[in-house]
């Protein structure tokens, strides 16, 4: 082979892709037809099966690290799991690709020029991990998206000439106020009190979400939990480590674990599918680390997605009425990452009016996957738009979803076609159910009039 | 014209007949180093900019498939219409270059692993379903179809395309036909070969020819569409596919039964196939197959019995159905059965498929390595074949469950080993040679579904014999003389079964 001829870069130091994991394959192509980036390619090599094996052939040598080609391949991957869901041999894809980007993060960091250190550097380890950093920038954001600014830049074509158009149309819209975590301890509101659960805030969450922290915290207390929601959490590292730097999302993941240790409670729950993925992963993150592995194996085990914990232990009696069809998008970090996918239907039935419509590959990648938005940004509005024809085939007046990523992208995607359908996390909806219960009467209106847009 | 200078300077092939179709493509390394870019923009021309892949990552996973094999191909087309497949043809012809075609990358046998050097044809940008005529039963598809939606898309009409190779969820319909793909069902549904109604197919001189149509009966000439199916690539590249739809069976049902001695099991076998119920599968798993399975997903299978038969049947009177089922039963209990029952939900019953469908990946985490063997024999040999392995297994000091469809012959013994011991894998090969020996002396055949490929050309003569195999040859060579169709496949390299090689 001509390409032994030479010395290629392989992997070195810690976090190396493990041959024991990419060694399960048997290249039998069950991941192909699932996997978002082959599906719009057809390409092998934009596959799972095509991408382990270019990790393996860095590792034996017969492939550079940075080649483009690898370098891309890399980056194209939305890490959103569907592979690892339908693989028959077991291979744990996460372990391959996510130690694989560290290793080119490394490799590379060197070569990029000085502002794209400084943004990456600011934007990952300033904004994710300091969430008072974050409040600050949101606060700032807040204003901008207030005032006559956003209009006046959006007019001036100011964006386009950064090349900040699309981003900006993805910039969340910041919560009117924060959810902070502050030592926090809301009682259950039901008779009977069945745990004591970690709310887990977010970093994005908490600032621009916060009525869906609000909502879930109201939706736990009813269902007899009595919440939690400790200062000493963060982020919980998500971004860091699918980003290639895992170093920095094992310093944000002691944090978490510290807390939770400190907190006493029985559950940590979290409502962002990508989080609460990367909390059940602390357990693999600190594998070779004799003096955190166990610690953070512990408290893998007792992370929870708010939908997978209601739907487990029961919803409280008390739902009223919204009247509209809905359609569930599927997190991949929910339904692949963490395989939980009948929990959120379940709960959706429950709701008395709710009319659930299913779209065709809701479990197919919506394209926003972190920060993929800003890294390949042509595969994520090829996904992006193939998510936003299935949504408008199913005919919904809502899209429901549980991650938050997944909603922005979704509300970018609608907006840009200037389709009215609300984009909501299935927790709002519960919520929003227990708010519409009238006692006395049996039916009653809605506020599905205002929905159905 | 560019490419004529080029030309010059290579070595044209001899035309040397050996014994392998005649091989006059050009080597690897004189195409890749002399003429890559020239040629290359001329495939560009023909397929599109977006259709060609020539980095070394595009190289290196388009040089594998299902199998240990791993090759590097020269370039890699997604080409749309079978235009553009006939052009590159005859470019091909033109230049004495190899054509691997390939579908989805999923076979057992190597046949889609190229030859070095080759241009890989993937069909997998022809991927629409052209039409389901439901008044003639047919459905008419480009290659790159994926079996399972094609599947999907039909019942969702009431009709039903029946060859269900295990694959059918990656697998594509360019792939079964070339391999002839079975499936479970094949018991009473047959393989892909009896849904071919029609062909479209680009010959390896670049015409595009049609064989067959939307009729039920044709006895016009030569039957082309069964010489083209199975033919692995080697006669051409399969550019669309008109296959035949049945009515899907409104009820189906599953039963198990276990067995204390194998030997039982097959005779049960060959008593029900003889009682005149035809079910749609009798699916076997032995001892080593169910304690894999139960290790990776235990579902209760009974570990403790020698083997387990699993049967379907369908059909559209649900009494009827179920009174065949029983008789089933009842026929196994009387071959000793210690546990037979039907599965009294569609849960059970799914449990139980699951269970089966298990058994490949169960099997590959038992040992680093398997080589899946495929050998398919008359049913009444069954007893003895399961022996023949047995001893093979123990005398070679290996791990080979057995496992397949049992009621129409056909067995995947798999040898369970790690490649990297050498001295594991010189058993490995020794062992495999003997199976397929075993196969042919009781009657039966090197491969009942897989293909043949790489991995079983050594043994075609001993199957086929010296005069079939030449005539096999004379085939080939007649539609195509400068052998670029997937060379290397199919046909023994010289040496014989010495040559025999696991890579």
């Amino acid at each position: 082979m001509t390409s032994l001829t030479t010395k290629k870069q392989g992997f070195t130091g810690s976090d190396i892709p493990p041959s024991s994991v990419y060694d399960q394959c048997v290249r039998c192509g069950l991941c192909l037809p699932t996997c978002p980036t082959y599906v719009e390619t057809l390409v092998e090599t934009s596959s799972p099966r095509g991408r382990i094996a270019l990790i393996k052939a860095v590792s034996e040598g017969h492939l550079d690290l940075t080649s483009p080609g690898f370098m891309h391949q890399m980056e194209e991957c939305l890490d959103c799991r569907a592979c690892e869901a339908v693989c028959p041999s077991g291979v744990e894809y996460g372990r391959l690709l996510e130690p694989a980007r560290t290793q080119i993060e490394r490799a590379t960091k060197s070569r990029r020029p000085r502002h794209m250190r400084l943004a990456r550097w600011f934007s990952l380890r300033v904004l994710f991990g300091n969430l008072g950093v974050m409040r600050l920038v949101a606060s700032l954001l807040r204003f901008y998206q207030r005032s006559v600014l956003q209009r006046s830049v959006r007019e001036s074509g100011l964006l386009r000439t950064f090349g900040l158009e699309k981003l900006e149309a993805l910039t969340p819209r910041i919560s009117p106020r924060f959810f902070t975590p502050r030592n926090q301890r809301h009682p259950s509101v039901a008779p009977e009190r069945k745990l004591t659960v970690f709310l887990h805030a977010g970093c994005v969450m908490h600032v621009a979400f916060a009525e869906t922290n609000a909502a879930t915290l109201r939706v736990l207390q009813r269902c007899g939990c009595d919440v939690l929601i400790p200062a000493g959490q963060g982020c919980c590292g998500a971004i860091a480590v699918h980003a290639g730097d895992m170093d920095f999302g094992r310093t944000l993941a002691r944090r978490n674990i510290i807390a939770m240790e400190e907190s006493g409670a029985d559950v940590y729950v979290v409502n962002a599918a990508g989080c609460g993925s990367a909390l059940k992963e602390y357990g693999k993150l600190f594998a070779d680390d004799p003096q955190w592995a166990a610690r953070a194996a512990t408290f893998s085990s007792r992370v929870c997605d708010v939908l997978e914990l209601v739907d487990k232990i029961g919803l409280a009696p008390g739902l009223g009425a919204i009247n509209a069809a809905v359609t569930y998008q599927e997190p991949c970090h929910l339904v692949h990452a963490q395989r939980i996918s009948e929990a959120p239907r379940r709960l959706l039935a429950r709701i008395p009016g709710m009319l659930l419509r299913e779209m065709n590959e809701s479990s197919l990648c919506c394209g926003s996957a972190g920060i993929y938005n800003v890294t390949q940004p042509e595969m994520a509005e090829r996904l992006q738009e193939r998510k936003i024809r299935n949504i408008l085939d199913a005919q919904p007046h809502i899209v429901a979803t549980a991650n938050p990523g997944c909603a922005l992208q979704m509300i970018a995607g609608l907006a840009k076609i200037g389709r009215r359908i609300h984009v909501r996390h299935v927790i709002d909806l519960l919520d929003e159910s227990y708010s519409a219960y009238m006692p006395a009467s049996g039916v009653l209106p809605s506020n599905a009039a205002s929905i159905s847009g | 014209m560019r490419l004529r200078c080029v030309r010059r300077g290579l070595r044209r092939g001899g035309g040397k007949i050996g014994v392998g179709p005649r091989r006059q493509v050009r080597k690897h390394s004189e195409v890749h180093l002399e003429s890559p870019g020239v040629l290359a923009e001329e495939l560009r021309q023909i397929v599109g900019e977006r259709n060609v892949l020539t980095t070394d990552e595009d190289l290196l996973v388009y040089g594998y498939d299902g199998t240990w094999y791993q090759s590097k191909p020269l370039i890699v087309l997604l080409p749309e219409t079978a235009e553009q497949i006939a052009a590159v043809h005859r470019l091909a012809n033109r230049e004495r270059l190899a054509i691997t075609p390939r579908a989805m990358g999923s076979g057992l046998s190597g046949g889609s692993v190229p030859s070095a050097g080759s241009i890989v044809l993937n069909t997998a940008r022809m991927n629409r379903i052209l039409e389901i005529d439901e008044d003639n039963a047919v459905a008419v598809v480009q290659p790159g179809v994926i079996t399972g939606d094609l599947q999907r898309a039909v019942e969702a009409r009431g009709l039903f395309y029946p060859p269900d190779p295990s694959s059918l969820k990656q697998s594509a319909i360019g792939g079964n036909i070339a391999e002839n793909a079975g499936g479970a069902r094949c018991l009473k549904y047959g393989v892909t070969r009896d849904y071919v109604a029609a062909l479209q197919a680009v010959l390896p001189q670049g015409e595009i020819i049609r064989i067959g149509g939307k009729m039920v009966k044709n006895v016009t000439g030569y039957d082309l569409r069964s010489l083209f199916t199975g033919a692995e690539g080697t006669l051409g590249t399969i550019t669309e596919a008109t296959l035949r739809l049945l009515h899907k069976p409104r009820f189906d049902a599953t039963a198990t039964a276990a067995f204390s001695r194998i030997e039982d099991a097959a005779a049960a076998v060959t008593a029900i196939m003889r009682s005149g119920i035809m079910p749609v599968s009798i699916e076997l798993m032995d001892r080593i197959t169910m304690q894999c399975v139960e290790e990776l997903s235990p579902i209760g299978l009974p570990t403790d019995s020698d083997a387990m038969l699993l049967f379907a049947v369908d059909g559209n009177h649900e009494r009827a159905m179920l009174a065949d089922l029983e008789a089933i039963v009842s026929i196994a209990r009387d071959h000793n059965a210690g546990e037979a029952r039907v599965a009294q939900n569609a849960q059970e019953s799914a449990a139980l498929w699951a269970a089966r469908r298990a058994i490949s990946p169960a099997l590959a985490r038992k040992r680093p390595h398997k080589l899946g063997e495929d050998i398919s024999i008359p049913r009444s040999q069954l007893v003895a074949m399961v022996r023949r392995v047995r001893e093979i297994a123990q005398r070679h000091a290996l791990l080979i469950p057995i496992f397949g469809h049992a009621g129409d012959g056909n067995l995947h013994p798999n040898i369970l080993c790690d490649r990297r011991d050498a001295a594991e894998t010189a058993r490995v090969r020794i062992a495999a040679r003997e199976i397929f020996e075993a196969a042919v002396e009781l009657g039966g055949t090197l491969s009942g579904e897989h293909g043949i490929g790489l991995l079983k050309k050594q043994f075609m003569e001993l199957d086929l014999g010296v005069d079939t195999l030449a005539l096999m040859r004379r085939i080939k060579n007649a539609i195509d003389p400068n052998g670029i169709m997937n060379p290397g496949k199919m046909f023994p390299e010289p040496g014989g079964l010495d040559a025999f090689d696991l890579r």
